[in-house]
């Protein structure tokens, strides 16, 4: 059946409210299954050997003391993972980060592991392994890495993306440029230019979930695992890929899932699980402490980033430009490809440049967080942009509303914007009455811009009615943020039921189509859009059962608010039939009654939100407390308001603790230093202010109710609008995030030296 | 690995004594339990010490308090005349942690520890209180300072457990005051902190004074000076200057993932201030 995605500005009875969700009562009591609730019987408990060096050569690896220790009953090393990538480097870096082939890479890389029967002589066995390394030169700074003389990590890596190929190799693996008009020109037409240099460190996502799975291998070639994931359907793949199985013989079941926000869209230690489990013959779990989370999953990109802004006397920014720098870990990746395409795109910019460097250093390899490499470059450009409309004498959110992107406007990447919210979210702030509240002795406002792009993909859902005429949905997309609730108010909407008569849940690789994973903001919008389709195509059935039941044309059936009505005067004394009444009628009128939809979720719409901030600073101590805050963002359809609003307060909350406290701190030996909550210092509950949000809803015209991804953008403005407050309560431009006690109060030492 | 849940005092240092490989004593465990899952310590016998008599218990005597070693820092905060005697101190023991880790831990695990930045530890410095050691040659008392002898190191010999905290009894217009300084709200460990014990004199003077500056230093530091500097005066806003330039002075803070040498420096001097400030309201100066 033909799916039309376009916006129908219809009138809604269940989409817009806020039920109970439905996985509700099991996260509060404790019911619910995460990922290292799952476990079967005779399974072996896994743990992996660590490399201590931030770089070095893996000279030799002797096992056979382990092997020997009673209780092993499996040992692996890169051998056990041969290289089945054929070529792709980008599957060849998943395997290689796994289990470190030839080199360890950073402090935390994968070198060996064992399966025991039990953590205690797993953890023994890991002391038995004797590893012999060449301890290389290592670097972790973004910007010492990319200099010439900085320790190579890869020799083969040359930098893309230059007119000519270079004859040395580079830790710098590409160079990406976007943009449009001529940005010396628009410097010379300005009358006031602003141009600094910001640095933000690297930041874990601080999901609670540490990585988890319980991974079968049959002789036979099947195999099931049991994980934590955003996408076990990405996961299967590569799993599948890694270990030479057969996709559909691997059968990968998502468990309920305690924070992912990007890092848990790649496979870690779950490859290294399932060829531990071929080996042993038994099923193998797999849990990483917090230490290993930190050290060896995918935090954020470090990044250094310098940015020009001049703007007319009038308050017209005349160019717009900005170098950012990159951390990738020891992998290639594109992370300053899509901060240099987010950096400006709030803008209607004439002259505009950004250049992204990506960065190879022996950290991590950096994965996605939450709107990934965005709120650097936010941070970098709403500075400036701040900075210079006080340079202008102009108010912080006029200049913004002044050269805010519109419908129409060529973004700064390149496409050309449909309806967008910058414009709205800014006036909203305008108007907003926290930005007229007043503020006491050493605090400050700060206000700030976001964008993301949101991503569609691929769906695939199934909706089966049941004979008692309630509906089960099984979708594709792994529930992080309450999409189950949300997608069963879509079900109900359609199908014109109660929300309470649907039931939603996640479906494991083998039940469904491929979906991609849920990241992009593409869970509720993306399988909103296969649900409304899937519940079309079960409409379908349920009108022809009707006009079966009547002996009439289908043609002659509506559906309308859970019912078939036949339509026109001369069926006048037919009475409607009920969802329910033609479900429990459906073993006789030819069987089950369902609904199937698979899509590619096009025209994901841009999302824009503005964001305000009240900190108050202790000047003697350098210490912030943020005591106000305030979200406004654009949903085009908030499907299910307080998980919208959800999102908006988590994305500001991780915003927060990112500016003010959290860094990975390396040593000068390439260690992590902090590789716990103790000293990864996320804001407790006690360090927020209650968030305040405000739903803006400018509908996409891609999807039939208007909605937008809304899970990422709330991330991309806090780090900008703190900085911006602490600069406004301390009178100190603080140019280095995260804003830690000790770097605000040198900076003020050093303002009050002079 | 052996567990064992001796009635007795002598029971508990006997087994330590005798013990072969190493051994932990475990009172709320909020140390010896996250050192052990992280893979630290494979302690092979562990005394828990809960279930020795007395131990548990707050009891006011003729000369102040003792402080059993296995009573949770939460119970401390709930006992009125400890609190109204000693603030400071009860203070200092309900900031470790969380509520829940509160409702576990003990001021005499914190000493023994031997954190540098264990919070209870500056503020029982300043209060001068003792502990009392139980060892396989009997009894000794022993001021708090003592006991730890560097990060994680004590001066406790082989056998010796500590059964309890001692503190005066208060005479009249005393107070102290202790703080810390944390990026976070809570549920975080001391970058830096300044414990403060004031007595003043019938004019409202300082009488007797002693601080105590928390991960400044490989130990808490007592920092003599400061409290001679203290004496005399009312607190004016020189006496703080000067305070606050001793306790800087007397800092050998480290750089690392916690703050900058200069920070803590600067803080300590700032908490000194503060706490000093507190304490003097506590005592009743003006």
């Amino acid at each position: 059946m033909n799916f039309d995605p376009r916006y129908s500005g219809r009138n809604f009875s269940s989409v817009g409210t806020r039920p109970i969700r439905p996985d509700g009562i099991d996260k509060v009591t404790g019911r619910a299954r995460y990922g290292a609730d799952f476990n079967m019987a005779g399974q072996l408990v896994g743990r992996i050997l660590r490399s201590p060096h931030a770089h070095a050569v893996i000279k030799s690896i002797d096992t056979s003391k382990a092997e020997k220790l009673a209780g092993v009953k499996a040992v692996i090393t890169a051998k056990d993972l041969p290289d089945l990538t054929d070529g792709d480097a980008a599957m060849y870096d998943i395997l290689d980060n796994s289990m470190a082939r030839k080199k360890a890479l950073y402090d935390g890389h994968a070198v060996a592991a064992v399966a025991a029967i039990d953590a205690r002589t797993a953890r023994q066995a890991l002391k038995l392994i004797e590893v012999e390394y060449e301890v290389l030169p290592h670097v972790t700074d973004v910007d010492e890495a990319a200099q010439h003389h900085a320790p190579l990590i890869n020799d083969q890596v040359f930098t893309e993306g230059l007119e000519e190929k270079p004859a040395k190799p580079s830790n710098v693996t590409k160079r990406t440029q976007f943009g449009h008009g001529d940005v010396h020109k628009g410097f010379a037409q300005a009358d006031f230019v602003i141009e600094r240099s910001f640095k933000t460190e690297q930041t874990h996502q601080g999901y609670i979930e540490p990585h988890a799975c319980v991974a079968s291998v049959n002789p036979d070639g099947t195999a099931d695992l049991w994980v934590c994931t955003q996408g076990h359907f990405v996961y299967r793949q590569h799993c599948a890929q890694l270990l030479g199985l057969e996709a559909s013989k691997l059968r990968v079941t998502s468990s309920e899932i305690g924070g992912g926000f990007g890092g848990k869209t790649h496979v870690w230690a779950e490859p290294v699980a399932l060829a531990l489990s071929r080996k042993a013959g038994r099923p193998v779990k797999l849990v990483m402490t917090r230490d290993e989370v930190f050290r060896a999953s995918g935090p954020t990109s470090a990044t250094s980033i310098d940015v020009k802004i001049g703007a007319n006397k009038d308050g017209t920014i005349t160019a717009a430009e900005a170098t950012l720098r990159y951390s990738c870990g020891p992998y290639p990746g594109s992370w300053a490809e899509i901060g240099a395409m987010t950096a400006f795109a709030c803008y209607k910019l004439e002259n505009v440049k950004t250049v992204g460097y990506e960065v190879l250093v022996n950290r991590p390899k950096t994965a996605a967080y939450r709107a990934p490499s965005a709120p650097m470059a936010a941070f970098a450009v709403e500075s400036v942009v701040d900075e210079l409309a006080k340079e202008l004498g102009m108010d912080a959110v006029e200049f913004r509303i002044k050269n805010a992107a519109q419908e129409g406007t060529r973004s700064s990447y390149g496409p050309v914007y449909g309806p967008i919210g910058i414009g709205p979210t800014l006036e909203a702030v305008k108007s907003h009455p926290h930005m007229k509240a007043p503020l006491k002795a050493n605090q400050g406002r700060g206000m700030a811009c976001g964008f993301w792009f949101n991503f569609g993909g691929q769906t695939c859902t199934d909706l089966n009615i049941g004979m008692d005429g309630t509906v089960s949905l099984a979708v594709g997309t792994v529930d992080v943020g309450g999409s189950r609730a949300s997608l069963s108010l879509v079900a109900a909407e359609e199908l014109g039921i109660d929300y309470s008569q649907v039931k939603a849940i996640v479906a494991d690789t083998s039940s469904l189509g491929y979906n991609d994973m849920t990241d992009g903001s593409r869970g509720t919008f993306s399988s909103s859009m296969a649900t409304i389709s899937a519940a079309g195509n079960a409409i379908k059935i349920l009108r022809e059962r009707a006009a079966q039941t009547w002996d009439i044309p289908v043609e002659d059936v509506v559906w309308e608010k859970g019912h078939a009505i036949a339509k026109g005067e001369k069926y006048g004394n037919l009475a409607p039939l009920s969802l329910k009444d033609i479900a429990a009628a459906s073993g006789k009128t030819g069987g089950p009654i369902a609904g199937h939809s698979e899509l590619v979720a096009d025209g994901a719409g841009v999302s824009f939100a503005t964001h305000i901030c009240d900190v108050e600073v202790d000047p003697e101590t350098g210490s912030t407390r943020v005591i106000r805050y305030t979200v406004v963002q654009d949903a085009g359809k908030a499907v299910h308001p307080t998980y919208v609003e959800g999102q908006y307060q988590g994305g500001a909350a991780q915003g927060i603790g990112w500016a003010l406290n959290e860094e990975y701190i390396y040593g000068k030996d390439g260690r992590l230093q902090n590789p716990g909550f103790l000293d990864y210092r996320i804001p407790v509950c006690s360090d927020l202010p209650m968030i305040d949000t405000q739903i803006l809803e400018i509908p996409n015209p891609n999807h039939p109710y208007g909605v937008r991804g809304v899970g990422e953008t709330s991330i991309v403005p806090p780090l900008a609008a703190i900085a911006n407050a602490v600069s406004n309560a301390v009178g100190v431009r603080m140019t280095h995030i995260p804003m830690s006690p000790p770097r605000i109060l040198a900076a003020l030492d050093a303002e009050r030296e002079g | 690995m052996r567990y064992i849940r001796p009635l007795s005092i002598e029971d508990a240092v006997g087994e330590l004594a005798k013990a072969v490989g190493p051994a932990a004593i475990l009172a709320g465990g909020s140390d010896l339990l996250v050192r052990m899952k992280g893979g630290f310590i494979e302690p092979e016998l562990i005394v828990d010490i809960k279930a020795i008599g007395g131990l548990a218990d707050i009891t006011e005597t003729a000369d102040g308090f003792r402080i059993g070693a296995a009573v949770p820092c939460a119970v401390l905060g709930e006992n009125k005349a400890l609190k109204q005697a000693w603030p400071g101190v009860v203070e200092a023991a309900n900031l470790i942690g969380s509520k829940q880790v509160q409702g576990r831990c003990t001021i005499t695990g914190n000493l023994c520890n031997a954190s540098p930045a264990a919070d209870s530890v500056p503020a029982l410095v300043a209060a001068g209180a003792k502990a009392v050691v139980a060892g396989p040659s009997g009894k000794r008392t022993i001021a708090v300072e003592a006991v730890p002898t560097g990060p994680g190191r004590t001066s406790l010999a082989k056998g010796e457990i500590i059964e309890a905290i001692l503190l005066d009894k208060r005479p009249d217009h005393a107070g102290d005051a202790y703080l810390r300084f944390i990026p976070r709200t809570e549920m975080d460990i001391a970058v830096v902190s300044a414990g403060v014990n004031l007595t003043l004199d019938d004019k409202g003077a300082i009488k007797t004074a002693r601080v105590a500056l928390g991960a400044a230093a490989p130990t808490v530091l007592l920092v003599e000076e400061a409290g001679q500097v203290l004496i005399g005066s009312k607190l004016d806003e020189a006496t703080l200057q000067r305070l606050a330039k001793i306790c800087s002075g007397a800092c050998r803070p480290i750089d690392d993932k916690r703050g900058t040498i200069e920070f803590r420096r600067k803080v300590a001097g700032v908490l000194a201030q503060r706490a000093a400030t507190t304490a003097y309201k506590r005592a009743g100066g003006k």
